[in-house]
């Protein structure tokens, strides 16, 4: 059966680097960090051991109009900054795509938890009449989806998968499905996450799975160094444009490459840790690069999940031997971004993305003594300058969810 | 407080919840058919105008008030 070619036309996003895609590449190939220490009242209130964060650098009430961001969740806001900017990257308008051919895909991993918070409080302190009628829309985990497909139209589907810090990834994956399937011709899809607040870092804390690093904001998150002690949590999101081959050749689009395949697996382990073996990972990574026709040999690059954490880093670098060998290089983009939970997924596709197009692989910071179990090249210090032919972008999640994407050259 | 002044500080609330020019919010004007306004804005535009205004704003009235000039009247008579 010959099922139609899925390519990328366009690109969003904000992180705790930049306000939108270019800004953050620059800032990953020059070896810059995200992470800073969290100024608000809560830290010290609930004496909390995190004290850091990758917060945006670009404040999103920066960049939307008043109304509508008061009407949306900061979760809400990213999703839509990001997907106006890839939206505006591919070139469309209204008129390019029809809106029952047109779909969204934005998954997160928590959704509204600040509206949850703020609203609870009010409740607490004011009563009901002071609850904005706004609340549900705010903070269910379909909302940044449904905003984004509110304001493009889309009718062909609008979808948020929840699959923790694979959301993302997930959303990239059930795009792919959807024009492989001849489901849309366009989809935005991507993953949003804003919850830096008092009671997501509380409970990753009592999970055990935060850097307390505090002194040394920039060097807390630290893939694959034998000093690592958890992730540092983070918030922004990513969004692509993705379209059947046919439909953006047809509008004359440019396309930065090929999502040519995906996997996904689950590990049915436990709830939160990764099967030690990566039996899961292996077989997601394995699954991508047969449904995109690739041979593993021609993998020369995979960008990692790796969030800093003792259990997770080594275990994927098994994965990643199994399913594909020996020879890819590795790099870890949380070490710059911290970990954008249901985001992270779709602004690492997006660095993989840039990766291939550019033959530029960022480097990982502050690996400064790499892990004996890590048997892989990574790359540290300078960007490296390597040719891709394929490469993959990792995403796993709470709940033992795996997710792999493979992007090929356009 | 005069009707003028209900309706400066009605419209300052509407331009403040559904981002509509107080310019734009005058007497004819229907909330929802004129100015656009979702039926979730006016929950919370009825909230604000309790507060500013101290009246009581039951839902079955709020359905009655259609223009701003329904609930510039509305206003002045429960004050």
């Amino acid at each position: 059966m010959n099922s139609p070619d899925v390519v990328v036309t366009g690109l969003g996003a904000t992180t705790p680097l930049a306000g939108d895609v270019a800004s953050t590449w620059d800032a990953l190939l020059a070896g810059r960090s995200g992470v800073s220490t969290i100024e608000a009242d809560w830290v010290d209130r609930y004496e909390l051991p995190s004290r850091i964060a990758a917060q945006l650098a670009v404040e999103p009430t920066e960049v939307l109009p008043r109304v509508e961001a008061r009407r949306l969740d900061r979760c809400e806001q990213v999703a839509m900054i990001a997907a106006r900017q890839a939206w505006a990257d591919a070139g469309l308008d209204e008129n390019a795509v029809e809106p029952e051919r047109l779909a969204v895909v934005i998954g997160t991993g928590i959704g509204g938890a600040l509206t949850l918070l703020t609203q609870d409080d009010l409740l607490e302190t004011q009563g009901l009449r002071k609850v904005s009628p706004l609340t549900v829309p705010m903070l269910m985990p379909n909302g940044p989806a449904a905003h984004v497909g509110l304001h493009f139209k889309a009718k062909a589907g609008v979808h948020a998968p929840v699959s923790a810090c694979a959301s993302g990834a997930e959303a990239l994956a059930w795009a792919w499905r959807m024009l492989k399937t001849g489901e849309a011709d366009v989809v935005i899809a991507g993953g949003a996450e804003a919850c830096i607040t008092s009671i997501t870092m509380a409970g990753f804390t009592q999970a055990r799975t935060m850097s307390t690093r505090n002194d040394e904001p920039e060097k807390a998150s630290r893939p694959w160094d034998v000093d690592r002690d958890g992730f540092v949590l983070g918030e922004g999101a990513g969004v692509m444009v993705l379209e059947r081959a046919e439909f953006a050749a047809a509008r004359g689009a440019r396309t930065y490459g090929r999502l040519a395949g995906i996997g996904t697996s689950a590990d049915a382990y436990h709830i939160t840790g990764p099967d030690p073996e990566g039996v899961g990972q292996a077989r997601a990574i394995r699954a991508a690069l047969r449904s995109g026709g690739i041979d593993p040999a021609d993998v020369g690059h995979v960008n990692a999940h790796a969030t800093s954490t003792q259990a997770g880093d080594v275990t994927e670098t098994v994965a990643v031997r199994n399913a594909i060998g020996d020879h890819p290089v590795l790099t870890a983009p949380k070490s710059a971004i911290g970990h954008l939970l249901g985001a992270a997924g779709a602004v690492e596709a997006i660095i993989t993305l840039l990766s291939v197009r550019d033959s530029l692989i960022p480097p990982t910071l502050n690996l400064e003594n790499l892990d004996p179990g890590v048997q892989l090249d990574v790359v540290v210090g300078e960007p490296r300058k390597v040719r891709l032919d394929a490469a993959v972008s990792d995403s796993f999640g709470f709940g033992g969810h795996n997710v792999a994407l493979a992007f090929t050259p356009a | 407080m005069s009707n003028e002044e209900i309706l400066q500080g009605l419209a300052a609330i509407v331009e403040e919840v559904a981002g509509v020019d107080a310019a734009d919010v005058t007497p004819e004007k229907a909330f929802v058919d004129d100015l656009d306004i979702d039926s979730l804005s006016m929950v919370e535009i009825a909230v604000q105008a309790e507060d500013k205004f101290g009246v009581k704003i039951p839902d079955d009235e709020l359905a009655n008030l259609k223009t701003v000039s329904d609930a510039v009247d509305y206003i002045v008579k429960n004050a």
